[in-house]
């Protein structure tokens, strides 16, 4: 069949979002009032998203966008008054931003927005949802979906933090060098969070998860484009890429899962794989080293099997050594009893995984009861071995994880 | 913007603290309001007497309720406060960590809500 209807509606919608989004963050950087500046946007934003795909994306879109606005605006007061400050808004975006867009570009102040909706002072989960709505103009049902939440208790979350942007006076500025990493942090994390939520869904059965892995990488580019010389960007947007390019061989044409080790190396994307091993070169060469960089480079350190045709699990164990150094967490101390056990035996990564006993946490983590399943199985310990696949089990909300499991359970008691 | 900075303190631990420490702290206090006025950020501020000297006043049926002490117990008390003027909420937060309190209690951050904040623009 023929995709380029698809491929024409996918680049409108993309285009219908950038524009959208530049001009949001344009507006709202003036007032602080991103509610106002998205009212004053939603009726031209849903007509470009229902118009471009079949009439192609207009010359200037952000040109087009302000002047739809404007003319439904009119519409709209002769029905009834709107919001004042939507009104305030386009009188804004008439006097201003049109004079300014007849010989330049709108300048992008979507990385100032970023930077305004993952501020301290927002509460950390919704940070992610918020970028996805301000920068790309998701609405709070899908972005509810994708983070399996209902669209009420969202949709309040994210009128709550708009309104502290305005209120507690949140300014909207790229933070100085001084205070950029925390703050950079934060930002990468909320695009990280949307990206793993869609990344969490690997059959791909659920299209809005699946967009929000998508999305979340074309966040990712935009950061990295737009601070260059940040290695951390660069190195979350390579991490993103390598863990993409494995997305069709996470499962069997069976739709069960594959383990990474187990992964045909034939499915990888590698024109993907290797943007991404660029991107973790650039972003090494400026000498600061840190998290999403060593998680890049776990990642390369596996996509390298496709090259050398074995795993360099002395490599990912010094990595992970690395990453527990400067972000210890329950997650990178499995990885890494995971990969001792590769490269000093069973019992090691067993001793490795039991130091973290007293950790509460991992009593509702998946990873950590079936890392010590198969490593006690290993080791023949079949009874303790069963129990915690059994806990593994019980835990996983994916089906195909949960038959994989169910399946090593049952080659252990036969 | 203007904010208010709300200083809360365990009353009872900084009671028995001892008096050459007090001193201490009293003048980091005095160093602070007066690097909060030399950058022209200061509007108002004030220490509070300790809640034993609270009364707290509330109408029920038409009768005026006077209690003595403090509306809600809390594990902090509030013990004064600053009102500062700042460009945005960075620039509070770095006066906010500045304040003395902010080691030894909490220092919460309001906005004022300006007339203009709801006087509708014509």
């Amino acid at each position: 069949m023929d995709s380029r209807p698809e491929i024409a509606r996918a680049a409108a919608e993309a285009a219908a979002r950038q524009s959208y989004g530049k001009l949001v963050a344009w507006l709202a950087a003036r007032t602080r009032d991103v509610a106002a500046a998205e009212d004053a946007l939603a009726d031209a934003f849903a007509a470009a998203l229902e118009r471009w795909p079949r009439t192609g994306v207009p010359e200037k879109p952000e040109a087009w966008l302000l002047a739809v606005a404007r003319r439904r605006r009119v519409d709209a007061v002769r029905r009834r008054l709107t919001s004042e400050a939507g009104r305030d808004h386009l009188k804004l975006i008439a006097e201003e931003a049109e004079a300014r867009m007849t010989d330049e570009d709108l300048p992008d102040e979507r990385l100032r927005l970023m930077f305004a909706c993952a501020h301290p002072a927002i509460e950390p989960g919704v940070r992610a949802p918020l970028i996805l709505q301000t920068i790309l103009g998701f609405d709070a049902a899908t972005i509810a979906s994708a983070f399996l939440l209902s669209p009420a208790t969202m949709g309040q979350r994210l009128v709550r933090a708009k309104g502290r942007i305005r209120e507690t006076g949140i300014p909207f500025r790229v933070p100085e060098r001084t205070e950029l990493g925390e703050r950079l942090d934060a930002v990468l994390e909320a695009i990280y969070a949307a990206f793993a939520e869609g990344w969490s869904d690997p059959a791909g059965t659920e299209t809005r998860r699946r967009n929000l892995a998508t999305e979340g990488i074309w966040l990712g580019r935009l950061v990295a484009s737009l601070l260059p010389d940040e290695p951390e960007a660069l190195g979350l947007l390579s991490l993103m890429l390598f863990a993409e390019a494995r997305r069709a061989a996470r499962r069997d044409p069976a739709g069960d899962y594959v383990p990474l080790a187990e992964q045909d190396h034939a499915l990888w994307d590698h024109a993907l794989a290797d943007e991404a091993e660029a991107l973790l070169g650039r972003a090494a060469a400026m000498g600061a080293i840190g998290r999403y960089q060593l998680e890049a480079a776990v990642q390369s350190a596996h996509v390298a099997r496709r090259l050398s045709g074995r795993t360099d699990w002395m490599a990912i164990r010094e990595l992970y050594d690395a990453l527990f150094s400067i972000a210890a967490s329950p997650v990178v101390a499995i990885n890494r009893a995971v990969a001792i056990a590769e490269t000093e035996g069973a019992v090691a990564g067993l001793a490795a995984l039991y130091v973290l006993g007293d950790d509460r946490r991992l009593d509702g983590y998946q990873p950590y009861w079936a890392a010590r399943a198969g490593l006690l199985a290993r080791l023949g310990q079949q009874s303790q071995a069963v129990e915690a696949y059994d806990r593994a089990i019980g835990l996983e909300r994916d089906p195909a994880v949960r038959r994989f499991l169910q399946a090593r359970r049952t080659a252990l008691i036969q | 913007m203007r904010y208010m900075l709300l200083i809360n303190n365990d009353e009872a631990a900084l009671a028995n603290t001892p008096v050459e420490k007090a001193q201490q702290m009293s003048a980091a206090y005095g160093a602070y309001t007066e690097a909060l006025k030399k950058s022209g950020a200061w509007l108002a501020g004030e220490r509070l007497r300790p809640t034993q000297a609270t009364t707290s006043v509330r109408i029920a049926d038409g009768k005026t309720n006077v209690i003595d002490g403090p509306y809600a117990d809390t594990k902090e008390q509030l013990a004064g406060f600053y009102m500062i003027e700042a460009a945005d909420i960075d620039t509070a937060i770095d006066w906010a960590a500045r304040c003395p309190a902010a080691s030894t209690g909490t220092v919460e951050l309001r906005p004022i809500w300006e007339m203009a904040d709801y006087m509708p623009k014509k």
